[in-house]
């Protein structure tokens, strides 16, 4: 894990909100998570991995796929993955497929309201480069200028098949260490910020959605 | 369907008839007799499904088209009229009370087109996209492309799709060999 | 004209509901895109009096790309990748009505070998996707083991079309100017013992789900629809037959080779959820029968594709056309315009969600009680992605 910085004095802005609402939400900045000693950590990023609970929201065409893996041919419940209906309950947020700019709103809202630690899997070729709609006027090209992705799955679809080799490589990620997404977004929060303000005009949410 | 034809003809300035297939047709007719046109098909010929609203760009005679498409479930025909419109104040009436869920179409055009509808439910709302400020994504005159690549971060690809000349300057870096 | 029963509620002027949301009577809630209880990526903002909903708008937007101007910039052969990914469960009907308006516009006979294979692909393409909708209708009435064998039974029909075309859910089988491949060899067998594991499927479901008391309870006079109601909102599909309208595209304007088949159009009496379920429930024994019949006329030639021109540069006259198919969900429609160039002109996908979710769900959904919501939106099968392509 990485080490401990240094709590920025800075509070968000959060241009965004009126002020009726501005009392609602926090404005202290998050901080990253700071490692335990050596052999807690290793015991807890080994129930980490075994025990991924996905997020259930289907964000594009990937969520065809997510539904045969639940039944009984692919059978994810054995690897401890689970989807829940709540991103105060996940630790796994999956991005299927393409994201239009409504969408990733809601992404980037869910996503902030997910405990640390969280990852991020994102399959198919659209949120590598932006796939077969690359130059459409709605969807986004680089997911990773959004938000921090962990693990990409090629594919277009990928087959369930691959989504849990992915799956098994976010774990040997996480054992060792190196699933660093979470802490690299709030390293690096103003940049994010200003992407997500590019493309997102209509910005009616706090700058981080504790 | 001849016969239905012959009648409007009578009553409505219609023109360009064009008999695609068997049980599809198409003709134009001129805006100010639009609705009066639909609104007796619905009533007098039962054609009373409405299949969709949609538009055509035609940049080139500075015009739109819109295509309004009509069944009729006794004959089993398909009828599609062709209404030109004007380019600059693209406006028409709306028939949303005749069918209702002619108040989609014409929120989902004013939005793609620019094409107002004075009149209909909700036609101001935003109905696909959101904090959208340029001019509407369907015209002609908008590149999607350009958009793409200004707006959202593209992946630079390599810059030869010629396999020769890649394998060349991973063999051989510095230069010709 | 419907109009909704809002009679509960004082506060209606000119048949439409005032709502003050100060009162502390209404909240307003949002289904929004991520819940497990909407079909797909699409929103409801619900304003709801206790228990039940009072007003009702829906949101969709989520899920697009902008395929129409997308399809403008890609010649007529490169389109057809894009094309079956309009509507994720079926992507098959785009193929078909894609290469059926090319073909047209372009003046092209395919032979008949193909257009039988066509058919063969567009049954086993409803089938799959009656299986999946099934799944979420009984999931979303908390009948959850119904959901995971009809997933694995559909997967079994994916595994038939991954031998066909090379992929599960996109097969870009049907191409202008006929199809790709012919049938594998020992195809016919898999495919029977694949259709007679869903009739076992399907005999299991009708003890579980449609002799269950509890869910004839919820779902008996849930979302009815009138004679009256049909032609204003444009409702095509199973919910127009359901309510005893008989149309059904393929024997109204038949395609293919619909006409040399021999079935009959499924109705019900009054449509209320339980009805539309049963309609679609018989529609899928009839896509079984269906398959079977198509399957004596398979014959193995390998006539299946007619010599098209350089695709690369191929110019397809001027001209507008419209065509139709029979989805699952009802009349599904490509409407073409070319221009004479290399690329067309325009295309509009008319589907049949378009009106079943925004007009038709917002005046259904008044007096409906607030965990009915999510089994009413899938009674109507609608499906967001084509309605904002």
């Amino acid at each position: 894990m990485t080490k401990e910085t240094k709590h920025n004095p800075t509070i968000l802005e959060n241009n965004g909100l009126q002020e009726i609402e501005r009392d609602y939400f926090c404005d202290a900045r998050p901080e990253q998570s700071r490692p335990l000693a050596k052999y807690i950590e290793k015991f807890l990023n080994w129930a980490r991995a075994n025990s991924l609970w996905m997020l259930g929201f289907g964000t594009g065409c990937g969520a065809v796929e997510l539904r045969p893996l639940m039944t009984a041919r692919y059978d994810m419940y054995r690897y401890g993955i689970a989807p829940r209906p709540t991103p105060r309950q996940s630790s796994v947020f999956i991005i299927g497929g393409y994201a239009s700019v409504k969408t990733t709103k809601r992404i980037i809202r869910s996503y902030e309201q997910m405990q640390q630690p969280k990852f991020v899997i994102a399959l198919g070729s659209c949120p590598i480069n932006g796939g077969m709609y690359w130059d459409s006027y709605n969807t986004i090209n680089r997911i990773d200028h959004y938000i921090p992705v962990d693990v990409y799955i090629a594919g277009c679809m990928p087959r369930p098949e691959s989504i849990i080799a992915g799956f098994e490589l976010l774990k040997k990620l996480i054992k060792e260490g190196k699933a660093e997404g979470a802490n690299k977004y709030i390293e690096n929060l103003d940049w994010y910020k200003a992407n997500q303000k590019k493309i997102i005009k209509d910005w009616n949410m706090p700058d981080y959605n504790w | 369907m001849k016969e239905i034809i012959q009648r409007l003809k009578q009553q409505f300035a219609i023109s360009n008839v064009n008999q695609q297939r068997g049980d599809l047709t198409f003709l134009t007719v001129k805006q100010e007799q639009a609705v009066a046109l639909i609104t007796y098909l619905r009533d007098f010929e039962i054609f009373t499904h409405m299949v969709f609203l949609t538009a055509v760009d035609r940049i080139e005679d500075n015009q739109f088209q819109l295509t309004y498409m009509l069944h009729n479930y006794a004959i089993h025909q398909d009828l599609g009229i062709r209404v030109m419109t004007d380019r600059e104040k693209a406006e028409m009436a709306s028939i949303h009370h005749l069918w209702k869920q002619a108040g989609t179409y014409q929120r989902e055009l004013k939005e793609m087109f620019g094409i107002d509808f004075p009149g209909s439910p909700r036609v101001d709302e935003s109905f696909i996209l959101e904090g959208w400020d340029n001019i509407p994504p369907m015209r002609r005159d908008f590149d999607t492309k350009k958009y793409s690549e200004e707006t959202y971060f593209p992946r630079p690809g390599r810059e030869s799709h010629d396999p020769e000349t890649y394998m060349k300057s991973k063999l051989y870096p510095e230069g010709d060999a | 004209m419907f109009a909704p029963d809002r009679s509960k509620y004082p506060e209606v002027v000119n048949g439409k509901a005032i709502i003050d949301l100060d009162s502390g009577k209404y909240l307003k809630l949002w289904q929004g895109p991520q819940h497990p209880g909407v079909t797909g990526n699409m929103s409801l903002e619900l304003i709801i009096c206790g228990d039940e909903v009072v007003d009702c708008k829906t949101h969709v937007g989520y899920l697009h790309r902008g395929f129409e101007k997308l399809m403008e910039r890609r010649k007529f052969i490169q389109n057809f990748p894009i094309v079956c990914r309009i509507c994720v469960p079926e992507p098959d009907t785009n193929e078909y009505l894609y290469a059926a308006a090319v073909e047209e516009l372009a003046g092209i006979e395919i032979p008949e070998q193909a257009k039988w294979l066509r058919t063969l692909n567009m049954e086993m393409s409803r089938l799959t996707s009656f299986l999946m909708w099934i799944g979420g209708h009984a999931g979303a009435f908390g009948l959850g083991p119904i959901g995971q064998w009809a997933v694995t039974h559909r997967d079994y029909m994916l595994d038939l079309f991954e031998e066909l075309s090379g992929g599960r859910i996109y097969h870009m089988y049907i191409i202008p100017g006929g199809v790709r491949n012919i049938l594998p060899d020992g195809f016919n067998g898999r495919l029977e013992d694949t259709l007679q594991k869903i009739e076992k499927l399907l005999g299991e479901i009708e003890k579980v789900m449609l002799n269950n008391a509890v869910f004839k309870m919820r779902a008996v006079g849930l979302g009815i629809i009138t004679h009256g109601m049909i032609d204003q909102y444009g409702i095509v599909g199973p919910i127009a037959r359901a309510a005893g309208l008989k149309r059904d595209v393929r024997k109204d304007s038949p395609y293919l080779m619909y006409e040399h088949l021999d079935f009959d159009v499924i109705n019900g009496t009054k449509s209320d959820a339980y009805e539309r379920l049963l309609v679609r429930y018989r529609e899928m024994f009839q896509s079984i029968d269906l398959i079977r019949q198509i399957m004596k006329h398979i014959d193995g030639s390998r006539d299946i594709h007619t010599k098209l021109p350089n695709v690369l540069h191929w110019k397809i006259p001027a001209g507008e056309t419209y065509v139709k198919a029979e989805s699952t969900r009802g009349e599904y429609g490509y409407f073409m315009v070319t221009d004479g160039s290399e690329l067309p002109r325009r295309v509009y996908v008319r589907g049949p969600s378009y009106t079943h979710a925004v007009a038709l769900l917002e005046d259904l959904i008044v007096n409906v009680n607030m965990a009915d919501v999510a089994g009413l939106m899938t009674s109507l099968h609608t499906y967001p992605p084509e309605i904002e392509r």
